[in-house]
């Protein structure tokens, strides 16, 4: 084992610790803790191993965008899944916390750059920062969105959700002044990434001399830990707020509504609070994807990618469980990557049949993810992994 | 304040046992020329009328007299297209429902709207008002006092439902119950409240008379033991009459008749409109 391996195993790790303490059960916490980030461990160290290089880091880039499209699932799940409010653009809050982070994190161009790059703020603001400050807009957007639509009947949230997906990514392209539209807006920082560069200076030199193997180019390596990190912190905050009076109101809003007014809920209340939660969990999301792409466009958040495949993550996964909501997103973002091979291979059959098929053969994986989505909605509503009976606290705790 | 309260009715003064301090003057709920339109229907007609509190007031008259129209004005369902609504002598005209159930006005529905697919416990540690953990920040913050909060719901839950005899249902999903006991469980989820008075829309509609006796006597038990007053829709005559006094009749939208049961019952006007009719139909 060469250190290159060791300190890919250790940055994979830490999503594996993650999922590993999640599924097991025991107390105390530390220990279940320890124990998951020695297995963890293990595993990483036993991939970094066996895998090439290649395969490696594709699974790993795999593991970060699954990771990501899970954060907006998530989130999709205290909208729709707890709260049964009909969001279809997620698309909008994805997009305005990706490019809220990407403009305060960048530093403002200077020089020739200057005429080639038109942006506003360009405050240069730590990566957390940024999330935390697409969060806000976020939360912001939606708590105007819903203002006006959330006490009527659930079409028009859906109607108004749509027109604002589309009117936010209009604008970022339209509006140069702003983030340099319809051009993308480049130079987005990514954090940490001085531990594949140069060695981070504020950090002590015996953790710089472990990651100095690695190269820019094992980047996926360190951020894969950050997302998985941040998803695992929004994780464990839903799954406190769910399981307590507040997850059990929104239940009762979203199953009868009538009857929870009744029973003293403020309905118009509950369904912003959960609209706003599930907004700012979008916005951070798209934070964590800006930073990981480094630049972004307007065309990133097309109706596709930003809300259609996160809607078949969630009705896969199980609307109205967490855990759900997540495993939805890796076997979706794998049956969505996968399928790009598939196409690749029946490609010389494509051509067999039409010469003009063959370039339209990614429209294929459209069909399949859509074929997926109606056998989902007819064979297991319910998911993979169904809504949980009981949302209140644990009778034992 | 004491010239926002309505004039008092003559006609509900109720004792109550064991509540002095209660003022039976004053009605706890008082309704005033309430009118509603829907569309072309006017479904409520001037509608007046008092409950004294203490009472286990009956509201009974024919189909589409208007008498569940008449629960949604008060509950904060619809709003009035004109007239008042006195809540212990406080105009609450048009307020919402959640916060006419944060004054002590509780209501239950004609056909029970349960939530369904929550276990029958959390149907009832759903209710109380004043939970802290209701506010999004505090469970994820202060995870401990939440939890403080919720083991006491749940005992009270326990309670209740020991009350109403669905204690073998509590980890049951509520939908998965039978009409009688959703009937019963939107009983409980009034009791959770501790509140001042119920609207009962028809809580006898669809249940077997051992039922029926049951939640009869615990409306009783609930009126004598805790002075909550009741005002409740029926069309089982005899549970009106044996349960309820004093008794209002509805006919087109407004009151026709008030009065002890023994009076209404024999009233001419109620014998047409309402009582005469139906047992006419059956004679005939």
């Amino acid at each position: 084992m060469t250190a290159l391996h060791l300190a890919k195993s250790a940055l994979l790790a830490v999503p594996l610790w993650l999922l590993i303490s999640s599924l097991l059960r025991f107390k105390p916490s530390w220990l279940r803790h320890l124990a998951s980030l020695a297995a963890g461990f293990g595993v990483a160290a036993l991939a970094t191993l066996a895998m090439p290089p290649g395969i490696l880091s594709y699974v790993t880039t795999f593991i970060l965008v699954a990771c990501i499209y899970a954060v907006l699932s998530v989130g999709l799940n205290v909208q729709w899944g707890y709260t049964g409010l009909f969001n279809i653009g997620i698309a909008a809050f994805y997009a305005i916390g990706a490019f809220t982070s990407a403009l305060v994190t960048t530093k403002m161009p200077t020089g020739i750059n200057a005429s080639f790059t038109k942006q506003l703020f360009g405050l240069g603001l730590p990566f957390w920062v940024g999330v935390l400050a697409a969060g806000l807009v976020a939360g912001v957007l939606a708590w105007l969105v819903g203002k006006p639509t959330l006490k009527l009947r659930d079409d028009y949230l859906a109607i108004a959700t749509i027109g604002i997906a589309e009117l936010v990514r209009l604008f970022f392209q339209n509006e140069r002044w702003l983030a340099n539209g319809p051009q993308p807006l480049r130079g987005i920082p990514q954090p940490l990434s001085c531990l594949v560069g140069d060695g981070c200076s504020w950090l002590p030199g015996f953790v710089n001399s472990f990651f100095a193997p690695l190269a820019p180019r094992d980047y996926p390596y360190v951020y894969v830990a950050i997302v998985a990190l941040v998803l695992y912190l929004i994780y464990r905050v839903l799954e406190r707020a769910i399981r307590s009076p507040w997850g059990r109101a929104l239940r009762a809003v979203r199953e009868e509504e009538a009857s929870a007014a009744m029973n003293g809920k403020d309905v118009a209340a509950f369904r912003m609070q959960a609209f706003v939660v599930g907004a700012v969990i979008m916005g951070l999301g798209g934070a964590l994807y800006a930073h990981y792409v480094v630049s972004i466009d307007y065309s990133h958040f097309d109706p596709l990618y930003g809300t259609f495949l996160v809607w078949v993550m969630l009705m896969l996964g199980g609307s109205g469980n967490n855990r759900g909501a997540i495993l939805g997103a890796f076997v979706v973002w794998a049956i969505w990557s996968g399928t790009s091979f598939v196409v690749d291979a029946i490609r010389p059959t494509l051509a067999a049949i039409s010469p003009s098929l063959p370039a339209r053969g990614p429209y294929l994986r459209l069909l399949f993810i859509s074929v997926l989505l109606v056998f989902i909605v007819l064979y297991r509503p319910k998911g993979i992994v169904p809504e949980e009976k009981v949302v209140s606290l644990d009778r034992d705790t | 304040m004491s010239d926002t309260r309505p004039a008092s009715s003559s006609t509900g003064s109720v004792r109550l046992p064991g509540r002095p301090d209660v003022d039976t003057n004053v009605p706890l709920l008082s309704i005033q020329g309430l009118t509603k339109d829907f569309g072309g229907l006017r479904a409520v007609n001037a509608c007046s009328f008092d409950v004294a509190p203490g009472s286990i007031t009956g509201l009974i008259g024919p189909n589409g007299a208007g008498k569940t129209t008449l629960f949604s004005l008060v509950s904060g369902f619809h709003r009035p297209d004109a007239g008042r609504v006195y809540l212990d002598g406080e105009d609450v005209t048009g307020l919402p429902s959640h916060l006419l159930f944060r004054k002590g006005l509780c209501r239950t529905f004609q056909i029970p709207r349960e939530h369904k697919s929550m276990t029958v416990t959390e149907n009832l540690m759903l209710v109380p008002k004043g939970q802290i953990g209701e506010r999004f920040w505090n469970p994820v913050l202060r995870q401990g006092a939440v939890r403080a909060q919720e083991r006491r719901l749940r005992e009270k839950a326990r309670e209740v439902l020991e009350f109403v005899n669905l204690d073998h249902l509590a980890d049951q999903p509520a939908g998965a119950m039978s009409g009688g006991q959703k009937k019963l469980l939107e009983l409980a989820r009034t009791l959770m409240a501790d509140p001042k008075i119920v609207l009962l829309d028809e809580p006898g509609a669809g249940v077997n008379p051992t039922l029926m006796g049951r939640i009869r006597e615990k409306i009783e038990q609930l009126n004598r033991e805790r002075g909550i007053t009741f005002l409740l829709i029926e069309h089982d005559m005899p549970l009106v009459m044996g349960l309820c006094n004093p008794v209002i009749v509805m006919n087109q939208g407004s009151k026709l008749v008030e009065g002890p049961p023994s009076l209404v019952k024999s009233d001419p006007r109620v014998l047409e409109a309402y009582l005469g009719g139906q047992y006419a139909a059956l004679d005939g």
